[in-house]
């Protein structure tokens, strides 16, 4: 069972790891919007996204 | 009755006749005003037409009036107060009206990273909220912010201390707890399941003792970190002479900790880090979902703050200037077109106008305000100019005044919490004298196991499982329903919708969609219904009264009238090529045309001489009401009708939602009496009504029920508010209501029960403290979950089965 000396500080360096990448998930905002990333992967940036060379379409009247 | 097609783009009715359509991806669609078409049009020619495939809710009506106001953003003066400048970059952050769905936040988006000079655009449709920046030359945050309305969506731009950043920090504080309780949780959990099995088996001392340690060595962070705000609780609840809940959770909490730190120093005894590291996620799981809720109904007070118009016309030395609204001060006098908001508080100055104040208090006809009358800040002139001297400005507004007190009361607990808090901070003195009893026993007859039954006495009566019971059950069934669009403001609520037989509707606004549409024209005089018609138009198009609703059609040659009289409360005339004409009640045209005998239920036009039409106006039934009013008939409540509006008017209505019992022509204190003839036979009343008039008899009925579009005095004085444009929430919240005083009382019997059998047994030392801790957490974990039935159950009932029920229900009724 000597092992266990070595895998549970091992296991605990890596939970310590994970708490700090969600500590920095969650700081950078990723759990605030919960919705609409899904949404986004469907939608088709490319036929709508800033095309460079284009004059933006500036009639916001 | 027409039937109503619905515009593809907002979900509204289209006005009988109107026929405008847009090509969508090769299908014409129909649209129910300019306003749509331009908005629909505008989205296909960007390319956006995605959007439509995407969005779950239909997108808000654009408006197309012309509104400068946003040119007030541009002034130094507001842009110090709103804007925040990191070098060449501003930026903002704002609320955006109508946001709904996913789709509508793309749909800004896309929209605002095309325009020139915007560097970042990140909307939250959860929250409607989104942060625009842009570089400071490139842009005005005017033509920015008029870019988005053109698309329907009304923004508003929020000052730098808000609501909305001390909401994300409390968000993202509690799920870092949570993270950590949790998977210290696991961690602790995984040695606690080696240590027991090593209880049983026997181990290696070595090896428990490091297994120990490091439960230690993981329990104390979640307990100092993750258990921080039962400590600070329990530490102000101290500090003021109270016995709260986070007492006795501190105490179990801390006291637990210490003997198994104890014990694992001097390698005896039992640890407990299992119990306080699970202990500690349970509760904070709990505190986090009733945050959420919390959360979700903070947006109803920015609603009320959206009312103020942003910018204003100060009279000076008769001159008049555009300023911000943050620049008036208490004297000045501003001038506010027809249209305009009052931007504060203030006294007309002269002449009679009518105001709208039904966003402030429901009431959809607009009343009469005279010289020297109050008017309300937010409130829309729809008379004629006006000049007010501003008597309130800022905070000491009515409408500032509104925001406080339903700030006030969301921030309130529910008083059954608040009994359920009472009763535990009894329990808890109870608890710690029952366990000072023990102590005191065992140290006379057994001193050695004395500490390890006051602990077990400490863990197993933990009143968490009686405490969780009440408010578990609550949260999860305030989340439930406000995801079906009933917002619960008050926790009576739930148990009145429970014990409740009888259900009075107001009528307009409520059984109805309280939006004019015109129903029947019929000529009388010498012109044809659809020169009727656009006479009617050419006239209403100065008044921005609700029912000149129902005339906006934009095809078809509108006329400019001249000599515009808008007589409030009676109808407006004017002349079109010469001719004078009258829309309105029965008496204001008769003045011009003559008299005639005839209903005064109608609306009429007529010119010099000549009565020209009947026009009936009347409103569109809510979608889904005839299925909810037959589907809380088969829940066993009776419906009826009690309205101020004329008798044919709430026949129609009643006949088409299939309501037998209807009162019409009430007054406000008719309402109220009809109300309280109900209670008098003993039979608890659901009162469902938007308006002022109504407001009086909300708060006499034992549940009240506003309808969300638009009526925020109402609002204030309900007990829930209704945000759902369909009236099918309302029997659903009737059942979830049900089950959830059903699922209180089992949870408070299990609890009551649980402890009142596993007390005796720890004091006699029967149960060792890790059985308590077990048995504890059971008992919590049961509570949670029953209560947690509560959530996602709902909306599956509602499915097509049950509809199908209700109207055969409602048939056989």
């Amino acid at each position: 069972m000597s092992i266990l000396y070595i895998l549970i500080p091992l296991g605990l360096v890596l939970v310590v790891i994970g708490i700090w990448a969600f500590f920095w998930a969650v700081g950078d905002g990723q759990f605030d919007d919960l919705d609409t990333p899904g949404w986004s992967v469907l939608i088709d940036h490319d036929a709508s996204g800033k095309r460079p060379g284009e004059a933006p379409p500036d009639q916001g009247t | 009755m027409p039937t109503t097609t619905q515009c593809f783009h907002c979900g509204e009715p289209i006005p009988a006749g109107l026929r405008l359509e847009v090509k969508l991806d090769g299908e014409a669609r129909p649209m129910c005003c300019e306003g749509c078409r331009a908005a629909a049009e505008f989205i296909r020619d960007a390319g956006l037409t995605d959007y439509y495939r995407f969005r779950d809710a239909p997108a808000p009506r654009p408006r197309t009036e012309g509104d400068d106001s946003w040119v007030t953003y541009d002034r130094p003066e507001v842009q110090d107060r709103l804007v925040r400048r990191h070098g060449e970059l501003s930026s903002v952050n704002l609320l955006l009206e109508g946001v709904r769905c996913a789709a509508c936040g793309w749909l800004v988006e896309r929209r605002l990273e095309r325009r020139s000079g915007v560097t970042g655009i990140a909307v939250n449709p959860a929250t409607g909220r989104a942060r625009l920046e842009w570089r400071t030359g490139e842009a005005a945050l005017s033509s920015l912010l008029r870019s988005i309305y053109s698309l329907g969506y009304r923004p508003h731009v929020l000052g730098a201390a808000d609501t909305l950043e001390v909401a994300e920090r409390e968000r993202r504080q509690a799920l870092k707890r949570l993270a950590v309780a949790g998977l210290g949780m696991m961690q602790v959990m995984m040695f606690a399941v080696a240590l027991y099995a090593g209880a049983f088996d026997g181990m290696d001392p070595v090896l428990r003792h490091y297994l120990r340690l490091v439960s230690m060595l993981v329990a104390t962070p979640v307990l100092l970190y993750a258990g921080r705000p039962f400590l600070e609780g329990a530490w102000r609840n101290l500090a003021a002479r109270q016995l709260g809940m986070d007492v006795p959770v501190a105490l179990g909490l801390v006291l637990a900790w210490a003997a198994s730190t104890w014990n694992t120093f001097t390698d005896r005894g039992e640890v407990y880090f299992d119990s306080v590291t699970m202990f500690t996620f349970l509760l904070l799981l709990g505190r986090f979902v009733e945050m959420s809720a919390r959360h979700r109904a903070g947006s109803t007070s920015d609603a009320l703050l959206r009312l103020q118009p942003i910018s204003a016309t100060r009279l000076r030395n008769g001159n008049a200037e555009r300023v911000a609204v943050a620049e008036l001060g208490s004297g000045d006098t501003v001038l506010v077109a027809a249209g305009e908001a009052f931007p504060a508080d203030g006294v007309l100055v002269e002449d009679a106008t009518s105001v709208d104040e039904s966003m402030l208090t429901g009431e959809s006809a607009a009343v009469l305000r005279g010289p020297g009358d109050a008017v309300l800040g937010g409130s829309i002139n729809v008379g004629r100019p006006s000049r007010a001297v501003v008597s309130a400005v800022g905070h000491d507004t009515v409408l500032a005044g509104i925001v406080r007190l339903l700030e006030r009361a969301q921030t309130e607990r529910p008083a059954i919490a608040r009994l359920a808090d009472r009763w535990a901070s009894w329990f808890v003195a109870g608890v710690l004298l029952v366990a000072a009893g023990v102590a005191g026993a065992w140290m006379i007859v057994d001193p050695a196991r004395a500490f390890e039954a006051t602990l077990a006495v400490l863990v197993v009566t933990c009143p968490c499982a009686l405490s969780l019971a009440t408010p578990t059950a609550i949260t999860a069934a305030t989340a439930s329903l406000a995801r079906q669009g009933l917002l619960v403001t008050r926790a009576e609520a739930l148990e009145g919708l429970a014990r409740a037989r009888r259900v009075v509707m107001d009528k307009t606004g409520t059984l109805t969609l309280g939006q004019p549409v015109v129903r029947r024209c019929r000529p009388l005089g010498g012109l044809g219904e659809m020169e009727c018609l656009s006479v009617a138009a050419s006239l209403e198009q100065a008044s921005t009264h609700p029912i000149a609703r129902a005339f906006a059609r934009p095809e078809g040659p509108l006329r400019a009238a001249t000599q515009v009289e808008a007589e409030p409360g009676a109808g407006i005339g004017g002349r079109l090529e010469g001719v004078r004409y009258r829309i309105g009640r029965r008496d204001f045209v008769a003045a011009i045309a003559g008299p005639r005998d005839a209903d005064d239920a109608h609306t009429y036009l007529g010119r010099d001489g000549e009565w020209l039409a009947e026009i009936e106006i009347s409103d569109a039934l809510r979608p889904g009401a005839a299925e909810a009013v037959a589907r809380l008939r088969s829940l066993g409540l009776e419906v009826e009708i009690a309205s101020g509006d004329h008798e044919a008017a709430v026949a129609t209505a009643a006949r088409a939602a299939g309501i037998d019992r209807f009162r019409a022509r009430l007054r406000p204190e008719e309402k109220l009496a009809l109300v309280h003839g109900i209670q008098g036979s003993g039979q608890p009343v659901v009162m469902v009504g938007d308006g002022v008039n109504d407001a009086p008899v909300l708060a006499a009925a034992t549940v009240s029920i506003a309808m969300g579009a638009g009526s925020s005095l109402a609002q204030t004085s309900a007990d829930a508010v209704l945000m759902a444009r369909e009236l099918d929430t309302l029997p659903e919240s009737v059942a979830v209501a049900r089950r959830t005083v059903g699922i209180i009382r089992q949870n408070l019997v299990w609890a009551v029960a649980y402890n009142v059998l596993a007390l005796p047994l720890a004091a006699f030392g029967f149960i060792p403290p890790w059985a308590a801790a077990i048995g504890m957490s059971a008992s919590s974990l049961l509570v949670v979950g029953n209560a947690l039935r509560l959530r996602g159950a709902a909306p599956a009932q509602a499915g097509p089965a049950a509809a199908r029920q209700a109207r055969e229900a409602g048939a056989n009724a």
